[in-house]
């Protein structure tokens, strides 16, 4: 029945209650990748091992900041000594009111209350630097990893996850490190010293104490457990209250032609009574937790004094002891009740803390090369050999890919959406590497290339023309991030681009928005070329976007892709056939395997897939037109 | 401060009967915590002083001594368990109240209200905000508990002895100090911090979402030292919340125990000459222990005030929104097929922004006109204005005759269907997301699934009709989406139908499938938005729709001759691989 016992007891709540989600250990969750996977049945004994071992700033001065915490937990005991002493020693002792004796032991205590809030200070001060720097590391490291990771785990449902690792899961920790942290550090050292003091006084009683107040643990932790099962059932009720005004609010064209409000009112009552349910629900529980500790201190008080009143005479207890005893009681109560509370809270930082550490465990699939080598300069062969890929957790995407293109030939990738052409675009940018298989590109095998040699003369225009927050020219600079802004200009010019960037009022100053959303989708094409022309790459892969794009931007677009493409190797995965009726080459993928290349002509002539394809294009756009 | 009380002045009249019984619980709370240091005293007094003098003491007075903590512990039980959860209902109850006035505006303000305001920024009014304003209403029950806990901690101390009244007088408004000095300190700091957590959000957001972009440029360097910089203020933030806390959580523990020293210094000198008894003394220590922690209390309310103001003008901003204008005198549709005629429609988001400058066109009854024009020549709003969605800021649309102005919004909502390009479905079943909650036989439900050319992929799902799309279902392709969607206004059998590029996803052969299936079942008056070539010249006419005019109208054909409209087309063809 020992102190560290009931410790003890309480680190078992936490650690076998640990793993969230466990009622559903056999479904998969889709933003989870193996490693996080292996981690959420890891105990969180070993979460921390492995969480202090990457986080080496929480290690730092930890053995001070450790005796700093004991110093302020034994300060806390210090009022009710000194009742005891006084009582026994000043007033109700056998020498009767000793006025000097009290007055030193009230001067002594208030220095020592005094000097103790200056340690309680420190250590809370060290605590959160120690924290905050930690969350800083931790932060970073996790960002970094994250970008070094292979883009196969950057597919946007992912996304939202990604981000929740270095904010709401990082934040979850934050909120633990600023309360629960030093909670369970002066907490603990709290009730151990004050039962150390009470079996001081007398061991009977602390026995006593000890034994009447143990029961509260497993209630609280049964309590505990239905409290958490409520609060998950009110976040689901709100999420569902959630969907259903975000269907109103996305949806309310269709509301408003279709006259539903009377349905949708219906439904946001449905929802809202749901969630007031699961609220009271949890309100309940909530209601009861604190006063039960309060109840089991009142207790164990009437107990301990009971007890004390009848046997304390005859153990050698002084009345003074009994009722600094009593007083003990009432410390014991606030950390066990505060180690309650934090519980929950210190679920959420372990399950957070869990899911950062999977992607910490996640490896890099693109190691780049120790002393890579310089790509030549000029245009660039491309040539890929026996070339086969698979994503991480999937079939085989590419089965076998042979692809020669000659300096300076533009090539048109065509073939289904799954058919594999982004994979190889990706696979030409060393986005990934090839399972087996060689890429190499200016007879150079890519893996061999050091990365600023292969971003410098290989550049990928993407088909969402991603932009930064910031201004125009920013955008287009980090495609060379030495270029001036004579430069910039430039390569708007050169692609045809110059009477565009001046017909906008700030020109290269001219902040895009969040994704670019100043700017259209076809504008923001033209942005991304000309950030490829800054490069002057000698490869060029174009990935196709789909969505269209106004007929006057349209014909911009073409003109300033053909100047771009001028004099480079060019891979365009196309989506439409017009590109491909423009390239030097077609090459179809059909199921990751190349099935015919060729010129435009020699493909349609020699009535293949390809013609087929372009058949039924032809039949959709230009039907009317030959007919009339 | 003053719109704070006020706002809980109407919370609180809005809710008077959990509130009532959560002040009653917060009131008994106040008494039996004073109560319980009573009962120590007297404890003290009257069992633990005996049991330590010859004789020793009775087992009775034992047993009422320890009956007595036991009980009153159980009374302040019931006081927290009734202030707990009827605080609780009070403020739900208050909470679903602002939701319910919220969304109501949400259903009742005109559809150009949305495009003003961000999805996300509605969402969080309904909810974040919502909750927000009642927040204050949790701690308010037991601050007004605290005020008698102080009355009648200080009565207590007044009838015992007035030299340890003095002591708690002075200690009081030290404890006060701190906190109002702490929660003044802290706000700003605080504040900053989260907006610091939403930068950091921000950053790792954008840097990830352009990761193609970071990786093909290399900018990974780059980009850590961004997220750095920014994780670097939130750290520095924190770290001055964490110094204000640092001084602030031990002086909360430090002042009562340096006013408890105090105590005890003067206490044992009262005992001495009998002004107190033990007891007594006692008593005034356990009554400084429960002190700090209302104290505490009184801050959080005082915290929550300004947040709750805040938040509530945000959802008093949505209160304040325009209302949908209704006819004043509704008048009804003629029966049969309807004719549309625009006489000299215009419309404007503001002066600089007119999208239809004097649109003048019939379409006659059981027509079929396909409406052609680049990117924001106003096809969208035209549609729009003819169900009413949007109102013209100039000229009139006549729907068989009768201004749409003052025809009964019920009457155009059976008569008019417009078909979005994105096609929005709910989160529910296909037979729901068709029948919208009317009773209408699965034939009918089939046979307009029939004409959209959804039948077959429906009846492939696993349960049919039943099949659950959307967000937590079955996902759907964009084309079949658009075929559910259009399945959905058939069923409404609209006299006049509206399909706002309604089946661009869907491929090429199955949309002229459809098409020609509309002119067969349906009779409706049709206006098409389309961006195929053979979509167009499906249309008996075409009107072509330049600068927020009519610029030409007549067969797809006669058309061509138009220079513009030639070199539309032309574009069209050119996108359509």
């Amino acid at each position: 029945m020992s102190v560290d016992e009931s410790l003890d007891a309480v680190v078992d709540v936490l650690t076998d209650a640990a793993p969230p989600g466990s009622h559903d250990r056999e479904r998969r969750h889709p933003d989870m990748t193996d490693e996080e996977e292996a981690l959420r049945d890891a105990g969180a004994v070993a979460v921390l091992r492995r969480g202090l071992a990457v986080t080496p700033e929480l290690k730092q001065g930890l053995v001070l900041t450790a005796v700093l915490a004991v110093a302020t937990a034994l300060g806390k005991l210090a009022v009710p000594i000194l009742i005891q002493q006084i009582l026994d020693r000043g007033v109700l002792g056998d020498a009767g009111y000793r006025p000097g004796f009290v007055a030193a032991a009230c001067a002594g205590a208030t220095v020592l209350t005094i000097g103790l809030y200056f340690v309680s200070r420190a250590t809370f001060l060290r605590l959160v630097r120690a924290a905050e720097a930690s969350l800083l590391g931790l932060r970073v490291r996790t960002f970094e990893h994250i970008h070094r990771l292979s883009l196969a785990d950057h597919v946007d449902q992912r996304r939202g996850a990604l981000v929740s690792r270095v904010t709401s899961d990082v934040e979850t920790m934050a909120q633990f490190t600023e309360w629960g942290a030093v909670a369970w550090i002066v907490d603990s050292v709290l009730s151990v010293t004050t039962i150390g003091v009470m079996l001081l006084y007398s061991w009977q009683l602390a026995l006593v104490a000890v034994g009447v107040f143990l029961p509260l643990l497993p209630a609280l932790r049964y309590l505990q457990r239905r409290q958490l099962a409520a609060y998950d059932e009110v976040r689901t009720a709100v999420g569902g209250t959630l969907s259903e005004v975000s269907e109103l609010v996305t949806g309310a064209p269709v509301v408003l032609a279709y006259g539903l409000q009377g349905r949708t009112r219906g439904r946001l009552d449905d929802a809202i009574r749901t969630q007031y349910k699961a609220q009271m629900s949890a309100a309940k529980w909530f209601a009861v937790m604190f006063p039960l500790a309060d109840l089991f201190g009142a207790i164990t008080l009437a107990t301990v004094m009971a007890v004390g009143a009848i046997n304390g005479p005859a153990w050698g207890l002084g009345l003074g002891e009994l009722i600094a005893f009593i007083f003990l009681v009432n410390l014991l109560l606030l950390p066990i009740s505060e180690l309650s509370e934090i519980l929950d809270q210190t679920q959420t930082a372990i399950a957070g803390w869990r899911k950062i550490l999977g992607v910490l465990a996640t490896p890099i699939d693109v190691e780049e090369p120790i002393a890579g080598r310089t790509l030549p300069a000029g245009v660039l062969a491309v040539d890929l050999d026996g070339v086969r890929f698979a994503y991480r957790t999937g079939d085989e995407v590419l089965r076998g890919i042979d692809l020669h293109i000659p300096p300076g030939v533009s090539v048109a990738v065509v073939g289904e959406t799954g058919s594999g052409k982004t994979t190889i675009a990706k696979l030409l940018c060393r986005l990934a590497d090839p399972t087996t298989g060689t890429v190499r590109v200016g007879g150079v095998d890519l893996r061999e290339v050091s990365p600023e040699s292969r971003r410098a003369a290989i550049r990928m225009v993407p088909q969402d023309g991603f932009l930064f927050d910031t201004t125009l020219g920013d955008n287009v600079r980090v495609g060379r991030p030495d270029a001036d802004e004579a430069a910039l200009r430039a390569a708007f010019t050169t692609l045809g681009l110059g009477g565009w960037l001046d017909d906008l009022p700030l020109g290269l100053e001219a902040e895009v928005g969040e994704r670019g959303t100043n700017l259209s989708v076809g504008e923001r094409q033209l942005v991304a070329l000309a950030r490829a022309q800054l490069g002057d790459p000698g490869l060029l892969i174009l990935d196709e976007a789909t969505s269209s794009v106004d007929p006057e931007t349209e014909q911009a677009l073409t003109e300033a892709l053909d100047r771009l493409s001028a004099g480079r190797t060019v891979v365009s995965i196309a989506h439409r056939l017009s590109t491909a009726e423009r390239a030097d080459l077609v090459v179809v993928v059909d199921a990751g395997e190349v099935v015919e290349q060729g010129t435009h002509a020699a493909l349609v002539a020699a009535g293949g897939v390809y013609a087929g394809l372009y058949a039924s294009w032809l039949g959709n756009t230009r039907v009317l037109d030959h007919d009339g | 401060m003053r719109r704070g009380v006020r706002l809980l002045w109407l919370s609180v009249r809005a809710q008077p009967r959990p509130f009532a019984l959560a002040v009653t619980g917060a009131a008994l709370f106040a008494v039996m915590a004073v109560g319980g240091t009573i009962i120590l005293g007297r404890v003290t007094d009257e069992v633990l002083i005996p049991a330590f003098e010859e004789g020793g003491v009775e087992r009775r007075a034992v047993a009422l001594g320890a009956a007595a903590i036991v009980a009153a512990s159980v009374l302040r039980m019931v006081g927290v368990v009734l202030r707990r959860y009827f605080g609780q209902m009070a403020q739900r109850r208050m909470q679903v109240l602002w939701f319910q006035r919220v969304t109501d505006r949400y259903l009742t303000v005109p559809l150009r209200w949305f495009d003003a305001h961000p999805t996300g920024e509605l969402l969080a009014h309904a909810d974040a905000d919502c909750e927000r304003s009642t927040m204050a209403m949790q701690p308010l029950p037991f601050s007004l508990g605290v005020i008698v806990i102080i009355a009648i901690s200080m009565a207590q101390l007044a009838r015992v002895d007035p030299v340890l009244l003095a002591v708690a007088v002075a200690l009081f408004p030290g404890l006060a100090l701190l906190n109002n000095s702490y929660t003044k300190k802290v706000e700003q700091p605080a504040s900053a911090a989260q907006a610091r957590v939403g930068d950091v959000s921000a950053v790792a957001h954008e840097s990830f979402e352009g990761a193609l972009v970071v990786k093909t440029l290399g900018l990974e360097d780059r980009e850590v030292e961004r997220l750095r910089g920014r994780a670097e203020d939130l750290r520095r933030e924190r770290l001055v919340v964490g110094r204000l806390r640092a001084g602030f959580e031990p002086g909360l523990d430090a002042l009562p125990n340096l006013g408890t020293i105090v105590l005890l210094w003067l206490g044992a000198w009262r005992v001495s000459i009998g002004a107190v008894t033990t007891g007594e003394l006692v008593q005034a220590m356990a009554l400084f222990g429960i002190l700090a922690f209302p104290f505490r209390i009184v801050g959080f309310l005082l915290e929550e005030l300004p947040r709750a103001v805040v938040a509530n003008d945000r959802v008093q901003g949505v209160l304040a929104a325009p209302v949908r204008a209704e006819p004043a005198a509704p008048v009804p549709l003629p029966d049969g097929p309807l004719d549309v005629v625009f006489d000299d429609v215009r419309f404007a988001y503001d002066e600089d922004d007119v999208v239809l400058d004097g649109v003048s066109a019939r379409v006659r009854p059981g027509e079929v006109v396909a409406l052609v024009g680049s990117t924001g020549a106003g096809k969208t709003t035209l549609c729009s204005l003819v169900v009413h969605l949007l109102d013209p800021t100039g000229g009139e649309i006549r729907l068989g005759g009768a201004p749409l102005r003052q025809v009964d919004p019920d009457a155009v909502q059976r008569a008019a269907a417009l078909v979005f390009q994105e096609s929005f479905l709910f989160a529910d079943t296909v037979r729901e997301n068709l029948t919208m909650g009317d009773d209408v036989e699965d034939a009918e439900v089939w046979a307009a699934l029939e004409v959209a050319r959804a039948r077959t992929f429906v009846e492939r799902l696993p349960h049919g009709l039943d099949e659950v799309i959307g967000e937590r279902g079955v996902t759907l392709s964009g084309g079949q989406r658009q075929r559910i969607a259009l399945a959905r206004a058939l069923l409404r059998r609209p006299r006049v139908l509206l399909l706002d590029d309604a089946t661009s996803a869907v491929d090429a052969t199955v949309e002229r499938a459809i098409l020609d299936g509309l002119r067969g079942s349906v009779a409706a008056t049709t206006l098409v938005v389309a961006h195929r070539v053979s979509t167009i010249a499906l249309a008996d006419r075409v009107l072509l729709l330049e600068h927020g005019r009519v610029a030409a109208e007549g067969t797809h054909r006669e058309l061509l001759s138009v220079p513009a409209y030639a070199a539309l087309v032309r574009a069209y063809e050119q996108d359509a691989a």
